[in-house]
């Protein structure tokens, strides 16, 4: 009984090691491979799962070097890459990271500067890579640490059929006031029609995108040089009040929970004749099997004060600062940020999956300008003209257009955004809305002030 | 907790009383514990540890971001919990929907299943068909509300306005005119059908030969449902009514869906979400994470207390 009683302990003791060792594995598929290889961990966007389907007939056919991927949602990857990195166990050679992300972790000291690798390797031109979003990628330091696999802007999309019928013509850079002019003549332009989508649903990455660059043309900023929380100064004040009654008066219906998505939808479906938002909504916009097809035109982010507003996001490559094979990580970089990458989407996925918004070159390839013809000009002009560094009035403490880069944003943005959706459902004002704001920008403040 | 299971538990206490050949006994016993064994260690290693594991990082300084600035933190995280106001608003949230979800649910639930315990024609078509809400998966039914139902341009409600009262019938912002009850609707038709199951089950486990006697007697059918039917169903009543608290308590899916938290409606656990994946911030979403636990017994043990010394009382 008692060597039975043993043995079933035993028994049970390997099957739990067993266990544990399957959910070790689990966990570290991504990480080792040969010594010609390289591990690539990234967000599960469409074009990232292009790019592991074209992956070994390509990039390992031509350079004997495999890929090792792993893909996950995109808050997912945002842990993971930041405990991996964080930690610098070298698991990873390359991950996919935003504009946000990449001036914070290289101040980290997280990643390997791209520079000399850059300067190496003429063919990738890197001269032909749009130069915001080479700035958006540079650290304080002044070092290059990504290199974006596709990127967008902000711009005003409208109802061209609807603006001439109602002959109003618009202007190609409008000012804020002349499209809350526009929106109120185009309010009810057709049964069920509001005049404008704007996005209101709470999240640092929802309301906070396109009101965050309304403020900055307006003068306002959440910090200035000095660190000096302006969250409920008189040209931030303005800035959301102008949004919020924009919304109230001629927005969509339901604006408190509208973000990307319901904009979208609502542009498709013929309930906003116009919509200030991603340049990478065009696509679906233009789409065949759109409503809207061919009756939308584009038109520069609308400004008050500044030249220009529209913002700047991109998801780029970097390479771990722990990583023991970074030239083969940069090759993997080279080959996939290049202008043949985009050739070979367009020729085996179709020219509308091409991943856009990073280089010159993609803007003049006419087989490309076939299916974006109609907002490839509009889309290169926003990417080209947005300054990450210098967004608005006033010197700035950290880079961003959209957002301040610094770790505790989101969270920030995040936190008022819940006020600034409650204030547009009038639930409370836009100055209790902005007070609370304030107190939160200065405790984040505090922080980098001593 | 101890009446709804007593009968269970009187039988497992009643263990044999001899005296001699303890160590051969003692052997015995071990054997045919050995078995089971693994089974519990396995358990207690993949239920507890990461509770523990909670525990032991709710008291550091751990921010994803700050990889250099991780320590001890004593309890600042429980401090920081406890004073700010999103969180303590949170709370008062979580409350009400735990609360008006879990009674309406029951109310409708067993109102349900009190007209499925009847004998009809096609019960177990109707019996499946009440029970889908439940089966769904959370974040697609939850869009469905969100886009189909509640949209004020394209949704049902506003559709079924404009079919009823003509073109110009009014057409309400459900969600921003009434969030937390947009949430706690979504919710109710969620949880309905759990209490139903349960209540059904207990219903149709009622000895029948007793209320024949009752109806022989003369009791009214108010009567016999006050005096049999009911008390019969308190403890499943009050299983139901802890199930449901304990699952809805932990509900993220609704608010994260429909609202992303806006307008007043976010409640701990979505809370806890911003606090792991925006501020990054492991040790006070951990700390918050041990309060709800914390909460969530206490008020599970302390409620089925009061409600079942009600019945007793009785």
């Amino acid at each position: 009984m008692k060597r039975w009683g043993r043995r079933g302990a035993v028994l049970g003791f390997a099957m739990l090691l067993a266990t544990a060792g399957c959910a070790g594995a689990g966990g570290g598929g991504g990480g080792g491979g040969g010594e010609n290889s390289v591990s690539v961990l990234m967000v599960n966007n469409p074009q990232m799962v292009d790019l592991q389907k074209l992956t070994a007939d390509n990039f390992t056919k031509q350079t004997g070097i495999t890929v090792n991927y792993t893909v996950l949602p995109e808050n997912d990857v945002r842990d993971k890459i930041s405990q991996e990195f964080s930690s610098q166990a070298g698991q990873y050679d390359v991950a996919s990271l935003s504009n946000f992300e990449i001036p914070i972790y290289a101040k980290n000291g997280w990643l390997a500067p791209m520079d000399d690798y850059v300067a190496k390797d003429p063919a990738f031109n890197q001269a032909d890579i749009l130069k915001p979003m080479a700035v958006s990628l540079t650290a304080a330091d002044g070092k290059l640490y990504g290199q974006p696999f596709y990127g967008e802007s902000s711009f005003l999309m409208y109802r061209k059929d609807v603006l001439q019928a109602k002959g109003i013509t618009m202007p190609d850079k409008p000012t804020w006031q002349q499209v809350a002019d526009i929106a109120a003549k185009a309010d009810g332009a057709q049964p069920n029609m509001k005049g404008i989508c704007l996005r209101g649903q709470p999240g640092w990455g929802e309301v906070f995108a396109p009101l965050t660059t309304v403020v900055n043309t307006f003068g306002g900023t959440w910090f200035e040089k000095d660190w000096t929380a302006k969250v409920n100064a008189p040209e931030f004040k303005e800035a959301t009040n102008f949004y919020i009654n924009l919304i109230k008066a001629h927005g969509e219906n339901g604006a408190p929970q509208a973000g990307f998505t319901e904009c979208l939808n609502a542009m498709q479906q013929g309930n906003v004749a116009m919509w200030y938002d991603a340049t990478s909504a065009a696509g679906s916009l233009e789409a065949d099997n759109s409503p809207v097809k061919g009756k939308v035109g584009y038109v520069a982010a609308p400004v008050v004060k500044t030249q220009e507003s529209g913002w700047l996001y991109t998801w780029a490559w970097a390479i771990q600062k722990a990583s023991k094979k970074q030239d083969n990580a940069w090759k993997f970089i080279s080959w996939a940020s290049s202008q043949g990458y985009e050739n070979l989407v367009g020729q085996q996925e179709g020219w509308a999956k091409v991943p856009a918004g990073k280089r010159a070159s993609t803007y003049s390839n006419p087989d490309y300008l076939k299916v974006a013809g109609a907002f490839a000009e509009p889309t290169k002009n926003a990417i080209s003209t947005a300054d990450p560094n210098n967004p608005g009035v006033q010197p700035r403490p950290a880079p961003g257009i959209q957002f301040v880069g610094i770790p505790e944003f989101p969270d920030l943005g995040t936190r008022v955004s819940q006020d600034i959706s409650a204030a547009i459902a009038g639930q409370e004002t836009v100055d209790q809305a902005l007070d609370k704001g304030q107190q939160a920008a200065e405790q984040v403040a505090a922080k980098y002030k001593k | 907790m101890s009446t709804a299971l007593e009968p269970q538990a009187g039988a497992g206490t009643s263990a044999p009383a001899s005296g001699g050949g303890s160590a051969l006994r003692v052997a015995g016993d071990w054997a045919r514990r050995a078995p089971l064994l693994p089974a519990l260690i396995f358990m207690i290693l993949v239920t507890q540890l990461p509770f523990v594991f909670t525990l032991i990082i709710s008291f550091m300084n751990w921010n994803a971001y700050y990889p250099d600035q991780i320590g001890f933190a004593g309890l600042a995280n429980y401090g920081a919990v406890f004073t700010d106001p999103d969180t303590l608003s949170a709370i008062w949230t979580t409350v009400i929907y735990t609360v008006s979800i879990v009674l309406l649910s029951l109310v409708i639930g067993f109102g349900v299943a009190l007209l499925l315990d009847r004998a009809f024609l096609g019960r177990g078509v109707v019996r499946t068909l009440m029970i889908t809400p439940f089966l769904i998966m959370p974040v697609a039914a939850f869009l469905v509300w969100k886009h189909a139902l509640y949209n004020p341009n394209y949704g049902l409600f506003n559709g079924l306005l404009r079919l009823f009262f003509g073109p110009n019938a009014v057409q309400p912002d459900w969600i921003s005119d009434w969030p937390k009850t947009s949430i706690v609707v979504s919710l109710v038709w969620e949880w309905t059908p759990f209490m139903m199951l349960i209540l059904l089950a207990g219903l149709q486990s009622k000895p029948l030969d007793v209320i024949e006697a009752a109806r022989i007697d003369g009791c009214s059918p108010w009567q016999v449902f006050r005096y049999m039917t009911f008390p019969h169903m308190r403890q499943y009543l009050e299983l139901a009514g802890l199930l449901g608290s304990i699952y809805v308590v932990q509900t993220f899916d609704a608010v994260f869906t429909i609202t992303s938290g806006g307008l007043g409606t976010a409640n701990l656990p979505y809370i806890i979400y911003t606090i792991f994946y925006n501020a990054h911030d492991y040790g006070k979403a951990s700390a918050a994470g041990v309060v709800v636990v914390a909460a969530t017994i206490a008020i599970a043990t302390f409620a089925l207390r009061t409600v079942s010394s009600l019945f007793r009382e009785d």
